[in-house]
């Protein structure tokens, strides 16, 4: 007997074949997602300036209170506001280009408040945005505040609170922050929130390494 | 199909028979996160309107050219794009609120009532039905939120709107503008509903 031979495979037209090619069943993803594109590019176009500058704007009127403490920048009379000035420093770590903004703050009468530099880091979920305010010698942290984070609801967020954000300052500068979950004894330790050691820690090496870069160029700048 | 509901159904129903978070359970990442103050409350159930609205129009539109196994992906692609405009308008028109809001702008890409509404009625139905639909769960939605906001902004701050409405003698509940606070005020409004519902059916 003859064994059966196995039946072959229909041959699908190529009308078929090009039918089934998983890019022509996405089609109306592809097309789609092309000008949902195009409109959010378009979007991002028209407000990103905006956006950009409601954070600076943010950030201006953060200053006094990063560098005076929330008390005696709310007291600050018109003519005793302080006077900020932009600076941009550029720093070299690890062969890799940084950029920092920096404020300049100035008491009216000429006598130098301090400086407020904003950092960037990675936190636990996604980039730490802070302002870190020093003295004008750059001897003690004067200030913290977080402009950006997307913490954990409820645990890593409370980055932002005042409580937390308290412990940092007239910190000094020249030993770099630890964080510590057994309550903070030494002079550069950091209660971290529990439940959210990470993000505490995050903020601290931001700090760190802000503080470890903008030092000497600084410094420098001031004479 | 006969028996499909007309617009007005649609919109009837969004705003209690089917609503959103006291019928159909959806939707409740916001409705626990963001209720601790009403003027957050709105400004999501707004965000949430937006883009139901726009999402569903859009699908609707589209439902003809929807193949079974890649609808969804396109729902989503569809809300993601809105949410997007809905942050990006928060950020630039409304920058204290939206970073109140923090995060739970960005999730209302993953809220189901927006896919089930696309699912249930903008892939099946018109323009009109679906705009109808949209604009009835949001009203739904906007009760909804607004009520739990209510409840617990005044038991938690003695405030509503920012604005003090009970007595200084009035002992802050701290604990209802804090999460265990949204998951009893949405049980206590769920039960009463409930109750209420029942009540009616009897007579």
């Amino acid at each position: 007997m003859k064994p059966i031979e196995p039946m072959e495979p229909m041959k699908s037209s190529t009308l078929d074949r090009i039918r089934n090619n998983y890019v022509v069943q996405a089609w109306l993803v592809l097309i789609l997602a092309i000008c949902f594109g195009g409109s959010l590019a378009a979007m991002q176009l028209a407000l990103g300036p905006l956006i950009e500058a409601n954070k600076i704007n943010e950030t201006l009127q953060k200053v006094p209170e990063m560098l005076l403490g929330p008390q005696k920048a709310q007291k600050l009379t018109k003519d005793k506001q302080l006077i900020i000035e932009p600076v941009t420093i550029e720093v070299e770590t690890n062969n890799r280009k940084v950029f920092y903004s920096v404020f300049k703050a100035k008491h009216p009468n000429g006598s130098p408040a301090g400086w407020v530099a904003k950092a960037v880091g990675q936190g636990y979920a996604d980039k730490i945005e802070i302002l870190v305010g020093m003295d004008h010698k750059l001897k003690k942290i004067t200030g913290l505040f977080v402009l950006d984070q997307k913490e954990t609801p409820g645990l890593g967020n409370k980055i932002i609170t005042s409580e937390w954000r308290r412990q940092f300052v007239k910190k000094k500068t020249s030993v770099p922050l630890t964080v510590t979950k057994e309550g903070a004894k030494a002079a550069h330790e950091i209660d971290s929130i529990t439940g959210a050691t990470i993000s505490s820690r995050a903020v601290c090496s931001i700090i760190n390494a802000t503080i470890k870069d903008l030092r000497d160029p600084l410094s420098k700048r001031k004479n | 199909m006969a028996d499909a509901p007309t617009p007005y159904e649609r919109f009837i129903q969004g705003i209690l028979p089917e609503n959103p978070v006291y019928r159909q359970l959806l939707g409740l990442c916001p409705t626990l996160a963001v209720t601790n103050g009403l003027q957050a409350a709105m400004t999501m159930a707004g965000a949430v309107a937006f883009v139901l609205f726009c999402a569903n129009i859009i699908t609707s539109l589209i439902r003809d050219l929807l193949k079974p196994h890649l609808r969804i992906v396109i729902f989503t692609l569809t809300i993601a794009t809105f949410v997007t405009i809905a942050d990006r308008f928060l950020a630039a028109y409304m920058y204290q609120m939206s970073k109140t809001l923090g995060p739970y702008i960005p999730l209302i890409i993953v809220n189901c009532l927006i896919i089930c509404r696309c699912e249930v009625c903008a892939s099946k139905q018109s323009v009109v039905h679906a705009g109808m639909d949209a604009i009835g769960q949001s009203i739904g939605f906007a009760i909804a939120l607004g009520s739990i906001a209510a409840v617990r902004e005044i038991l938690g701050t003695g405030m509503l709107f920012g604005i003090r409405v009970l007595p200084e003698l009035w002992p802050d509940w701290v604990v209802m503008v804090l999460p265990p606070g949204a998951f009893l005020t949405l049980g206590l409004l769920l039960g009463a509903v409930n109750w209420y519902g029942m009540q009616k059916q009897e007579v």
